[in-house]
């Protein structure tokens, strides 16, 4: 179980969900059961986190208005907006 | 904005957290930089975070994580988090960002401890949304108390599978089950090298161990799976398996996948180090000497990014390493380097001597390793292997070649999930070795970083010449 104590709040696709400060982006996404995550460019296909360390780049999302981001690699914060990323992303 | 260091470490596993705490110790200037947030690497995950009970599967690794974590803070060493590696030069002028600002440090020296992956092995509808790795599902539980619903299915081979499954029963989670892919004459091809398996490091009591508990929790274990595939529209319904020349079909809401570990030399290859075949991991390991040193001069590796060792042993690989860059750096002499490395040795010999047991006990079946033709290799581009196929038919000779025929290994993950396969695939149309057939050439920047970053990057640099 983790220790730390302290929810803090972000949204998924405009939901408030509760976080706990020790999970990335991608595993708040992935226990609420929240899938596909992205459809890929290459295809467009229908995806979701694989691996969860970096490798697999299947997690990209857009974070906090910055798209193509690792979600297993990006640590929740208070606030985070973590959005579904379908097709290219968009150039800011 | 530039850092410099004496030893800078790559990678806040067990490797590099023994090696960051040893080498400061010496007296040894050290950063160690990491991509996650806090030290750990993946098998210690958050482990500063959590607690395991007592008894538990994973007690005794978190008990030796917590170890090295603390040991790592007291140490002295500097620590740079949230930091990825996206270039290294000669000379030891390494280039990261962490995810908004690019910088370089300048090491005398450079020690890559980034560690394993697990082996990506193509399945038909591996790609599917609800298909992961079992590391992932591990990493998942770590950070998050998660628990996978009831209606979950591991397929693979390896002592990770029954780790995972033995822990979700010790949190008082269920799964439906294990397709053990094993192959049957596995077993008999281990059994001449159990002497090293039982020995001081006790590999096979602690495997026996898992699988008891796994056993006791009652989830069902289906043995001598020769083939594996996820089905279902969007995301995963259903797990076809086949055992004993029978298809069984059951329901799924998740499918965990893990066939081993392997190398994860996708930085080493960067770096243009030395990398061979190896047969009996069957995958590329670096070509390294006893101490870690690579033939690329200044750059040093220690724990699984080299060859798969584990966690245990690459804590000593660490510990040595960190000798060895005293030793290069000036601190002491080759003799004082040997004299306190002596205890370190003993104490990795038996993990080592385990590890041809184990290497053999967990080699990937051979029918997993040949995909269908609709079966996606290069999951980033979707490039399927009868895409792979009909390269080599046209005259592709290896991965480089096949990156422009077909965009495999062009995608945003750079060859890192797809290499091993594409190797495997080329090496058996063309029936070459694939020791010859090789792996994909590796280029910066190996994360993505942006116009932005890189343009203050030169910008800073231009300042601080003048030019």
């Amino acid at each position: 179980m983790p220790l730390s104590a302290g929810q803090l709040t972000v949204y998924v696709d405009g939901v408030a969900v509760q976080a706990n400060p020790i999970e990335s982006a991608a595993a708040v996404v992935l226990r609420i059961g929240l899938m596909p995550t992205r459809t890929t460019p290459a295809s467009g296909e229908a995806r979701a986190p694989y691996c969860m360390m970096g490798v697999c780049f299947e997690c990209l999302m857009t974070i906090d208005g910055v798209a193509s981001r690792q979600a297993c690699l990006t640590p929740v914060r208070e606030g985070m907006r973590i959005e579904r990323q379908f097709g290219p992303r968009a150039l800011t | 904005m530039s850092k410099a260091c004496d030893l800078l470490v790559i990678g806040a596993g067990p490797a590099g957290m023994a090696a960051a705490a040893s080498a400061a110790g010496l007296g040894v200037s050290t950063l160690l930089v990491d991509e996650q947030p806090w030290p750990g690497g993946q098998i210690h995950r958050v482990v500063e975070h959590r607690s395991e009970q007592a008894g538990s599967a994973s007690h005794a690794d978190w008990v030796r994580g917590r170890a090295l974590a603390a040991a790592f803070r007291a140490s002295g060493a500097d620590y740079l988090p949230g930091t990825s590696v996206w270039r290294f030069d000669a000379g030891g002028r390494v280039y990261v960002t962490d995810g908004e600002t690019a910088s370089t440090i300048v090491a005398r020296r450079v020690l890559i401890a980034v560690g394993a992956m697990e082996r990506a092995v193509p399945l038909p509808g591996w790609t599917l949304p609800g298909v992961m790795t079992v590391g992932a599902a591990q990493i998942t539980y770590k950070t998050s108390a998660w628990l996978p619903p009831a209606e979950t299915w591991i397929a693979g081979s390896g002592p990770l599978v029954w780790l995972y499954a033995a822990q979700v029963a010790d949190a008082g989670g269920r799964i439906a089950g294990i397709l053990d892919t094993t192959p049957a004459r596995n077993y008999l091809r281990a059994l001449p090298h159990l002497a090293g398996a039982l020995g001081g490091a006790r590999y096979l009591e602690r495997g026996r161990s898992l699988q008891r508990r796994v056993r006791a929790a009652g989830f069902e274990v289906v043995h001598d799976v020769s083939d594996v595939a996820a089905q279902g529209d969007g995301r995963i319904e259903r797990v076809r398996y086949r055992t004993r020349g029978r298809w069984y079909e059951r329901s799924a809401t998740l499918l965990l996948l893990h066939h081993g570990v392997v190398p994860n030399v996708h930085a080493t290859r960067s770096l243009g180090a030395q990398h061979r075949w190896d047969v009996l991991q069957r995958c590329f390991v670096l070509c390294a000497d006893e101490w870690g040193n690579t033939d690329v001069a200044g750059y040093a590796v220690a724990g699984d990014c080299a060859r798969i060792v584990g966690a245990e042993a690459s804590v000593l690989q660490g510990r040595l390493a960190a000798l060895e860059a005293a030793r290069a750096l000036g601190v002491f002499d080759a003799a004082e380097r040997d004299r306190q490395a002596a205890p370190v040795l003993r104490e990795l010999g038996p993990h080592l001597r385990a590890r041809p047991f184990i290497d053999r006990l967990f080699s990937p079946r051979e029918s997993l390793l040949a995909p269908e033709d609709d079966v996606l290799v290069c999951r980033c581009e979707s490039v399927s292997a009868r895409g792979v196929r009909a390269a080599v038919a046209a005259g592709c000779v290896g991965p480089n070649q096949m990156k422009a025929y077909t965009r495999c290994g062009m995608g945003p993950c750079q060859g890192r999930m797809c290499g091993l396969a594409a190797a495997e695939l080329i090496a058996r149309e063309r029936q070459a070795d694939i020791a010859q057939v090789g792996t994909f050439n590796v280029r910066p920047p190996l994360k993505p970083i942006s116009l932005g970053e890189l343009a203050a990057l030169v910008e800073a640099a231009s300042e601080r010449t003048g030019s």
